[in-house]
């Protein structure tokens, strides 16, 4: 009997430890859960976190990235504009440079000889081809008659030409008071015979003139005058009159000293018996 | 390297337009004075391009062009008249017996050294 209630109250004693370690288990399953949870819950705001993280790193990339971009939009309009503003350098570099050119080829032209008759030519040659002119006459100062005589023309004969008195008239007036002359409308026709040039250049040699260039009209397509046309008129007032006037020179001495030599070889001659 | 021959009586043209071509990346100009001096060139060389004067003595520039259109070894070569001439009917004229282009003077070199690098650059 007594063993009976040991057995009965071992049985108890087991089952109340076998219920406990139930419980205990029960509580070990729940307090797993909610760690499994709590750990759900961290791992889910770790993630969300770095998520942001990362979020922030690309909004700032972002913003960089569009800093630059502005950055370089407003660099790309300045070396937009530096490139404008060098192509227009460019091409008045350009323009410079063949209006050099022109007056350069004028000028070696002018003193490439010594005869006046080629230096003529040469004047002629500069006023057709690079000024764009269509009737003009080269007319020199005549010092014993002081008068203007034409010695070269195009477009019209010497003769459509009259000989000017110093002083007198546009081209008279151009020689003594050695200014150019414009006339208003340079397309207009100009009269030879009625001594009216549309431009008249007068040719000096420091402040002393020796003769005019009288254009009396222009090529059809020649419109108006720029800037290089004014530079050749200002080339021709000093370098042709120049050329012209050393090659004068240079011819009369030169035929003065055929002259002489003649002469002296008459005076070597030994005298006929 | 473009050969360019430069038909011209007056030597202050033909300095300004040798002047222009180097501006032409290696271009050679040979240079003639009147149209049958031009033609005894362009026998004699091997010519890409022609700019030619009309008013010359001996032989005008439209002769030396109706020539050379007349002849096969010639017929392509481009031939840009550069003339004092501006008058519509003269243009025409040349551009119809077979000048390939028609400037007037005073010429304006920018235009010249653009004509020319067109031609230069086309295959013909």
């Amino acid at each position: 009997m007594e063993r009976e209630a040991n057995i009965g109250k071992k049985a108890d004693e087991f089952l109340q430890i076998f219920r406990k370690g139930e419980e205990f288990t029960q509580e070990l399953l729940k307090e797993n859960e909610r760690l499994r949870f709590r750990v759900a819950q961290l791992e889910e705001a770790v993630g969300r976190s770095g998520d942001e993280t990362r979020i922030k790193l690309y909004e700032d990339r972002i913003k960089a990235t569009e800093d630059e971009l502005n950055s370089l939009k407003e660099r790309y309009k300045q070396v937009e504009e530096e490139n404008k503003d060098f192509a227009a350098r460019y091409v008045e570099v350009e323009d410079e440079n063949n209006n050099l050119a022109n007056l350069y080829v004028a000028s070696y032209q002018l003193h490439s000889t010594l005869d006046f008759n080629e230096v003529l030519k040469i004047v002629l040659e500069i006023v057709i081809n690079l000024i764009g002119a269509e009737r003009f006459a080269v007319i020199l100062m005549e010092d014993k008659t002081n008068e203007l005589v034409p010695v070269a023309t195009e477009g019209m004969s010497l003769s459509d030409v009259p000989k000017v008195k110093f002083g007198e008239g546009i081209i008279g007036t151009a020689a003594k008071e050695g200014e150019s002359y414009f006339s208003d409308n340079i397309r207009s026709r100009g009269n030879a015979s009625n001594g009216q040039p549309v431009v008249c250049i007068p040719l000096k040699i420091k402040e002393h003139v020796i003769g005019v260039i009288a254009i009396y009209s222009l090529l059809i397509q020649k419109e108006k005058f720029t800037n290089v046309d004014y530079e050749l008129f200002n080339l021709l007032a000093g370098h042709a009159a120049t050329a012209i006037f050393s090659s004068r020179l240079y011819t009369q001495s030169e035929r003065k000293l055929t002259t002489i030599q003649s002469f002296l070889d008459l005076l070597k001659e030994k005298p006929r018996r | 390297m473009p050969n360019i021959l430069v038909v011209e009586d007056s030597p202050t043209m033909r300095q300004l337009i040798s002047f222009a071509m180097k501006r032409i990346p290696n271009s050679k100009v040979i240079e003639a004075t009147d149209g049958v001096d031009g033609l005894k060139k362009l026998s004699s060389e091997k010519i890409d391009l022609i700019l030619c004067d009309i008013n010359m003595p001996v032989m005008d520039g439209l002769k030396l062009v109706s020539l050379a259109r007349g002849n096969p070894s010639y017929k392509d070569i481009p031939i840009i008249m550069i003339t004092t001439e501006g008058a519509e009917e003269d243009k025409k004229k040349a551009l119809a017996i077979g000048a390939s282009a028609y400037l007037t003077k005073p010429i304006q070199t920018q235009e010249l050294i653009k004509l020319v690098n067109g031609f230069i650059n086309t295959p013909h």
